[in-house]
């Protein structure tokens, strides 16, 4: 009788990271993990949770708030051999970081001469939720336009666990981007070695009329918004995951855009000098003779995010804008 | 004179410099190399062979070949921008010290990093760091990594006295005090952080009396004197090295040059300069020396001369980088996986 493979486990994102973080631990006793709450209190997001129990306050350790600190030590602890996972409860808090980001984690290895790098992941969650104009911020393209970071961010539990596998093997700086309202999301998760190497986007779904660039939590947004293009005007859309930021799969836009020929890029952050704009430039530059329309960005509306309800929702794109602005391009 | 602080006592204690053992002729030979290194950088620069910043130590000597003389070869050490002096007594050749400085390819950091940026990792020299402070967090986690992989071994982070005012000072200090890391934080306080005097940027200016802040003891020294410095280093060393967590050194010292070569220096008397350079840590132990064997002076000092001019000739000699390697060593590899694995 054939053995057969145990199917795919599902899981959600959040089970998934945690999940990944405990295999690596097991496998390596360098991996430690640091972050404000990630021990006794469990995450903020509660990815961590049960991690300090099963590996100790030594390996989970939680630290002062204090972000430079939590990335510094990071960067220093995987100089001298240790493999650092930080968490840095969210993105915004990162800027109180971005100093050891930019100018220490990502410039090690070139400055000294490829002698060393910094083999550290640093996870940060967007998302928003009536939070206001601090804590509802995504900074992915600032991440993505410094050499010597990679950047990642999931949108599926299988991606979540093999992007990280594939950062927390590496040797270099990893900025591993999760948001707040995905952790949920189930999926299945492929077996431990999983590994989703960098650059290399995902096709969601195949179409023939317009491809929807996306990455994590717009996925969802573009899948669904492609339903309903599908169902409601006859619109075939493709759906692309970037995965990655840095590096960007340049070859997977170039050959979408050379079946669809009309690209809209969806992102939650603001409109100008993002990732839109990146791949907009990207496809002009070396698919100008593919496109049939403009390329066409849907992003945040360019303001602090205010905290009343009905004002937050007018700023961040939905599954809405994403139906318009295609159709504003095919008729 | 070294004075001992404790969190725990108001007045600090003055240590006895017993270094009877140290041996002089070693620490003029490890002071002048930095000295004449540094003088031919000089030269080289006003010459337009040495390009960017260049921050001279001159007159700090005694801080790097006295500290660098305790530390073991194990241990981590990271410093700040000036760190010619510190890369030198670390033991990086000056031939590959001097080609970075000229931008060659044979620079310790490939002509990457120039005069701010001199590292060895296979002498546990982390680098040169020129956002003021910046280093600090990173030496916690060197000192984490030690502690955890190999007790014994410590991280000593170099930074000035200017670093002590912005935040990452306070981050690094209350990490390491609170998680119980093995470091010393040596502080060169030559009394300007670039232009501005300390007393006009620090409510307290003395670095060492921050140290009760984080329940650390202090150690204080006249960074003029080698036979201070390494009193207070083995002192403030001891303790670190057994394992009761970390500590600050602070040796007051004083820089004959500018800031950089670029500054006009008018911001302090020619007067202040000249009377400072009567406690020259060079001249004053070659002094010292002379009464005791003059031709043996005349020998190091030749011995030296030849080695850094010898670093100046292979620098000349070194090809610059070449272009097409530009792109190379930014990341290891693209798609994040580890280089060998296909």
């Amino acid at each position: 009788m054939a053995t057969l493979a145990a199917p795919p486990r599902t899981t959600t994102i959040r089970d998934a990271i945690r999940d990944t973080l405990r295999g690596e631990m097991q496998r390596d006793s360098r991996v430690v993990l640091l972050g404000e709450d990630i021990g006794a209190y469990g995450g903020s997001y509660a990815v961590t949770r049960g991690l300090v129990d099963e590996f100790g306050s030594d390996r989970v350790r939680d630290t002062p708030i204090a972000e430079s600190a939590i990335v510094g030590a990071a960067v220093g602890a995987a100089m001298g051999g240790l493999r650092p996972v930080a968490e840095l409860m969210t993105t915004n808090f990162a800027l109180v970081a971005i100093d050891q980001i930019v100018n220490h984690a990502a410039k090690l290895r070139h400055m000294f001469g490829d002698q060393f790098g910094a083999p550290v992941v640093i996870r940060m969650v967007n998302g928003w939720g009536q939070l206001a104009a601090t804590h509802s911020q995504s900074f992915d393209a600032w991440f993505a336009h410094v050499p010597g970071l990679h950047v990642v961010a999931p949108s599926t539990p299988a991606d979540a666990a093999g992007l990280l596998r594939n950062a927390m093997r590496g040797e270099d700086p990893v900025i591993f981007i999760e948001h707040s309202r995905q952790y949920s999301q189930k999926g299945a998760v492929p077996d431990d070695g999983h590994l989703v190497p960098f650059g290399k986007a995902r096709t969601v779904r195949s179409g023939r009329d317009v491809t929807l660039v996306a990455y994590s939590y717009t996925v969802p947004m573009a899948e669904a918004a492609a339903d309903r293009l599908a169902a409601e005007h006859g619109i075939d859309a493709e759906v692309l995951d970037l995965r990655s930021l840095r590096p960007l799969d340049r070859d997977a836009l170039v050959d979408s855009v050379r079946r669809t020929h009309r690209v809209v890029c969806v992102e939650e952050s603001w409109r100008s000098f993002g990732v839109g704009a990146e791949v907009s430039a990207t496809l002009q530059e070396l698919a100008f003779d593919e496109l049939d329309a403009p390329v066409q960005r849907v992003a945040a509306r360019e303001v602090p995010m205010p905290y009343s309800k009905p004002l937050e929702a007018a700023c961040l794109p939905g599954i809405d804008d994403i139906v318009a602005a295609v159709r504003a391009q095919i008729s | 004179m070294v004075l001992a602080l404790s969190p725990l006592t108001a007045a600090p204690n003055v240590v006895p410099a017993a270094v009877s053992d140290l041996d002089l002729w070693d620490m003029y030979r490890a002071m002048l190399r930095v000295r004449r290194f540094e003088e031919l950088a000089g030269q080289h620069y006003a010459a337009g062979k040495v390009g960017g910043f260049l921050h001279l130590g001159i007159g700090e000597e005694a801080v790097c070949a006295g500290a660098s003389s305790v530390l073991k070869p194990h241990d981590h050490l990271l410093t700040h921008y000036r760190d010619h002096g510190w890369a030198l007594a670390r033991g990086l050749e000056p031939d590959r010290c001097m080609a970075e400085l000229f931008g060659k390819s044979t620079g310790v950091s490939g002509g990457r990093g120039g005069s701010m940026h001199f590292a060895d990792a296979s002498k546990r020299m982390w680098g040169g760091y020129a956002i003021v402070g910046g280093h600090l967090t990173l030496a916690t986690g060197l000192a984490w990594a030690a502690k955890v992989q190999e007790p014994g071994t410590i991280a000593c982070v170099v930074f000035g006295e200017g670093a002590s005012n912005i935040g990452e000072f306070h981050e690094a200090a209350n990490l390491a005090a609170t998680w119980n890391l093995p470091i010393l934080f040596l502080c060169e306080n030559n009394g300007f952080g670039m232009g501005t005097r300390s007393a006009r940027a620090a409510a307290v200016p003395d670095v060492a009396r921050r140290a009760a802040a984080y329940g650390m003891p202090a150690w204080q020294v006249d960074g003029m004197d080698v036979r201070d410095v390494v009193a207070g280093t083995r002192e403030a060393l001891a303790f670190v090295r057994s394992g009761e967590g970390p500590a600050i050194l602070e040796a007051h010292t004083y820089r004959f040059r500018g800031h950089s070569m670029a500054d006009p220096e008018l911001y302090r008397d020619k007067q202040e300069v000249e009377a400072m350079r009567s406690r020259d840590p060079v001249v004053n132990v070659a002094t010292e020396l002379r009464a005791i064997d003059t031709a043996r002076v005349d020998a190091i000092t030749a011995e030296v001369e030849a080695e850094m001019q010898a670093a100046v000739a292979f620098a000349e000699a070194s090809p610059f980088p070449d272009v097409s390697t530009l792109e190379d060593g930014i990341v290891a590899r693209p798609d994040g996986l580890t280089r060998g694995v296909r």
